[in-house]
């Protein structure tokens, strides 16, 4: 990768320590143990039931759809949560895990027998993904890690997964395997630094989404569906 | 827009925006329902004290630490083929990013909801090179579209305008012929700018949270339109106040928590999103193009003074929320986009005092804001300490404000404290009203209410103290 340029920084940041009293500081510097860590009380001791609990109530309030099923109800589940809004064009990421799940069929025999539109998110085809992803419908992906306190899908970016996937679509179904689900979003930070700290690339863009878009802009009324998805819903899997 | 409205001196705004009904309606029912919203999630998290007293460590350590942090900042988004620079004053940050807009020959630049960019003005100098610069937080968006109307909340934007008259805004400039159903409303914006994240040539953001170890930067919104305006250009320019770091995404989770719950009482908004350089070799989407332009612009000489606190801000504008001067005289009294308390503490600081040196009177000192304040900057002892610099120092003080101080002093000297120097109007305390009487108050009366009881405030007393100290003196 190439290496961008910094302008100006010297003297930007030498005023700084003067500004401070004291001579710069550039390196040697370590975060201090901080003395309240209340982050880590917050579904203490929770069983992956009492989260999956916690986030189902939790999807209540964030205008989000939450159904549970098993591995083998899956396909049943998300070809009737297609339908319930509206139907194709579906985008989704080419990830291993549709094939995992045994979504295979569905999205590459099924839903084409029935003139449901799939687009698989392919990096050879450019700017074909946006504009696909733009007509789509729905957009699908699997959620990487999921926070039970807040409702949130944690997803990470990469080739195989573009970004607007989750945006550009009319509405958004998030798969969430219940080993995914951690507390909130303390346990979602220590994860990714834990890989930074490893020298792994943080991917150029973690999605922390929870719920369809809204506003409150007007009147202070709640509005859902603004720039991103209108609806939302999260299919959760028991048993993987 | 710059940091300074114009709209005419002091008491001449405050004296129109008290006669606004609308906007005093609006205000005063964003507050109530904000206050019971923030403090349902506040209760629901727990432990709140501690988690102001983490937030703040972490702040105070980032400040007192800015170059290091800075340094590995910029640092790890080079490493990532990002570019960083480095912009001592608002002309430098412009500068650069026009010679940007120039060098790719860009006609449309799409934002997302920036104070910083509206603090260095930027959207007249991108305007006078020919770009079209669209707002796309719907806020904004119907700011913009009305010739450019003053923000009156740090987070709220639009709030001082109606749906009947956005309607008519829509109406005058989109061709929108539907109700002023906010969902219609929305509806439209959504889709005029849908087109515009499609063909915009740049995007440009600002910044809740840079995060120092991984060189990334960090974007809350509820829209999410931040995350189009990054995914579709093919240039994103990030600009960030240069005290919005932090050291790793652990502290940054902290400071979100703590930002979406008092900002809006909601345990994370719909999208946080962490962007880290430009797109990844491979990927069909995202930027291939970062810019990240940190700004001074004042901020260094606030720093090794007894001002630094206010650096501290996360801009989640909870003090503005629960306090009882703004609920009345709404944000565009306070002639900067930059209101409420934090508004009255820190427009001072970054515009002077020649413009700004009635802000820090515009205050009961009742200290709800400092009780609000996630990252426990001391709001209303700044305000103070600005008075006494004021007086002391620069002898800018206007008449009415040494009668003010006169009274308030008289005030503090006897129980007429709690009529005058108080002196909030019933509304404000509505709330905690029971029967005639206070019985959970905000701020420093919370101690007290504990263990006895407050009158409630008479009616209009706020009003006839204003009009009571512009017939006192003509501060400018």
């Amino acid at each position: 990768m190439t290496r961008g340029a910094i302008h100006n920084r010297d003297a930007f940041l030498e005023n700084i320590a003067h500004r401070l009293g004291r001579a710069p500081r550039l390196s040697g510097v370590s975060r201090p143990q901080w003395s309240a860590q209340p982050q880590w009380k917050v579904l203490a001791g929770y069983s992956q039931d009492d989260l999956l609990a916690v986030l189902r109530e939790q999807c209540k309030l964030i205008h989000t759809d939450y159904i549970e099923t098993t591995n083998a109800g899956l396909a049943g589940v998300l070809k009737q949560q297609v339908t319930a809004y509206g139907g194709g064009p579906v985008i989704v990421p080419d990830d291993p895990r549709f094939a995992e799940y045994g979504l295979s069929a569905l999205l590459r025999d099924e839903w084409p027998a029935e003139r449901t539109a799939i687009h698989i998110w392919n990096p050879a085809l450019g700017r074909q993904n946006i504009d696909a992803a733009e007509q789509a419908n729905v957009g699908i992906a699997f959620s990487d890690i999921t926070l039970a306190e807040s409702g949130t899908v944690v997803l990470f970016s990469r080739n195989e997964q573009g970004r607007v996937i989750h945006f550009l679509p009319k509405t958004y179904i998030a798969i969430v395997p219940k080993s995914t689900v951690v507390p909130r979003m303390t346990q979602a930070a220590v994860i990714i630094r834990k890989q930074i700290e490893k020298g792994v690339l943080v991917p150029s863009c973690i999605n922390f989404i929870t719920g369809p878009s809204n506003s409150a802009d007007i009147e202070m009324n709640l509005v859902v569906g603004v720039h991103g998805p209108m609806k939302a819903a999260y299919i959760v899997v028991t048993d993987r | 827009m710059p940091m300074k409205i114009e709209n005419g001196p002091f008491w001449k705004r405050v004296g129109e925006n008290l006669d606004n009904d609308f906007m005093r309606g609006a205000v005063a029912g964003m507050q109530d329902r904000g206050y019971v919203r923030r403090l349902g999630v506040i209760e629901e998290l727990g432990h709140w004290e501690e988690w102001r007293s983490l937030a703040e460590q972490i702040r105070k350590h980032t400040l007192e630490n800015l170059d290091y942090y800075l340094m590995q900042l910029s640092e790890n988004v080079a490493k990532r083929g990002g570019h960083v620079f480095f912009a001592r004053t608002a002309e430098e940050a412009n500068d650069y990013i026009r010679r940007i807009a120039l060098e790719k020959q860009a006609k449309k630049i799409v934002k997302s909801k920036s104070m910083v960019t509206e603090e260095i003005n930027l959207n007249p100098v991108l305007e006078s090179i020919g770009c079209q610069v669209i707002e796309t937080d719907l806020g904004e968006y119907i700011l913009q579209i009305d010739d450019h109307d003053p923000p009156s909340h740090i987070v709220g934007p639009a709030l001082h305008k109606n749906k009947e008259q956005i309607r008519d805004v829509f109406r005058r400039k989109l061709g929108y012929t539907k109700s002023s159903d906010p969902v219609e409303l929305a509806r439209h914006a959504r889709e005029m700018l849908r087109r515009d994240y499609l063909t915009a040539d740049i995007g440009i953001t600002g910044c809740n949270f840079a995060i120092a170890e991984s060189g990334s930067i960090t974007l809350v919104t509820n829209e999410g339109n931040a995350d189009l305006v990054t995914a579709l250009p093919k240039t994103q320019i990030t600009v960030m106040g240069m005290e919005r770091i932090v050291p790793t995404f652990e502290e940054m989770e902290v400071l979100v928590s703590m930002l979406t719950r008092s900002a809006v009482g909601q345990k994370l908004t719909s999208y946080i999103t962490v962007l880290t350089g430009p797109r990844d070799e491979g990927d069909a989407d995202g930027p291939e193009e970062f810019h990240l332009v940190i700004v001074d612009n004042g901020r260094s000489s606030i720093l090794g003074t007894e001002f630094q606190p206010v650096l501290q801000c996360i801009r989640c504008a909870a003090c503005v929320n629960v306090c009882p001067v703004y609920r009345h005289i709404g944000g565009h009294s306070y002639g900067s986009i930059y209101s409420g308390p934090i508004g009255a503490v820190l427009s001072p600081l970054l515009g002077g005092y020649d413009d700004y040196k009635e802000l820090p009177y515009a205050s009961s000192l009742c200290a709800a804001c400092t009780e609000a304040c996630p990252v426990k900057i001391p709001l209303h002892e700044l305000l103070i300490k600005h008075r006494q610099i004021i007086v002391e120092r620069e002898g800018k003080a206007p008449a009415a404000e040494k009668l003010a101080m006169k009274a308030f002093r008289l005030g503090t000297a006897s129980p007429s404290l709690y009529r005058f120097g108080t002196k909030l109007a019933p509304g404000a305390f509505a709330s905690f009203v029971k029967d005639g009487r206070i019985t959970k108050g905000p701020g420093p009366l919370k101690a007290w209410t504990e263990s006895r009881e407050f009158p409630a405030p008479s009616k209009e007393r706020f009003r006839d103290w204003f009009r009571d100290r512009q017939k006192g003196g003509n501060p400018s």
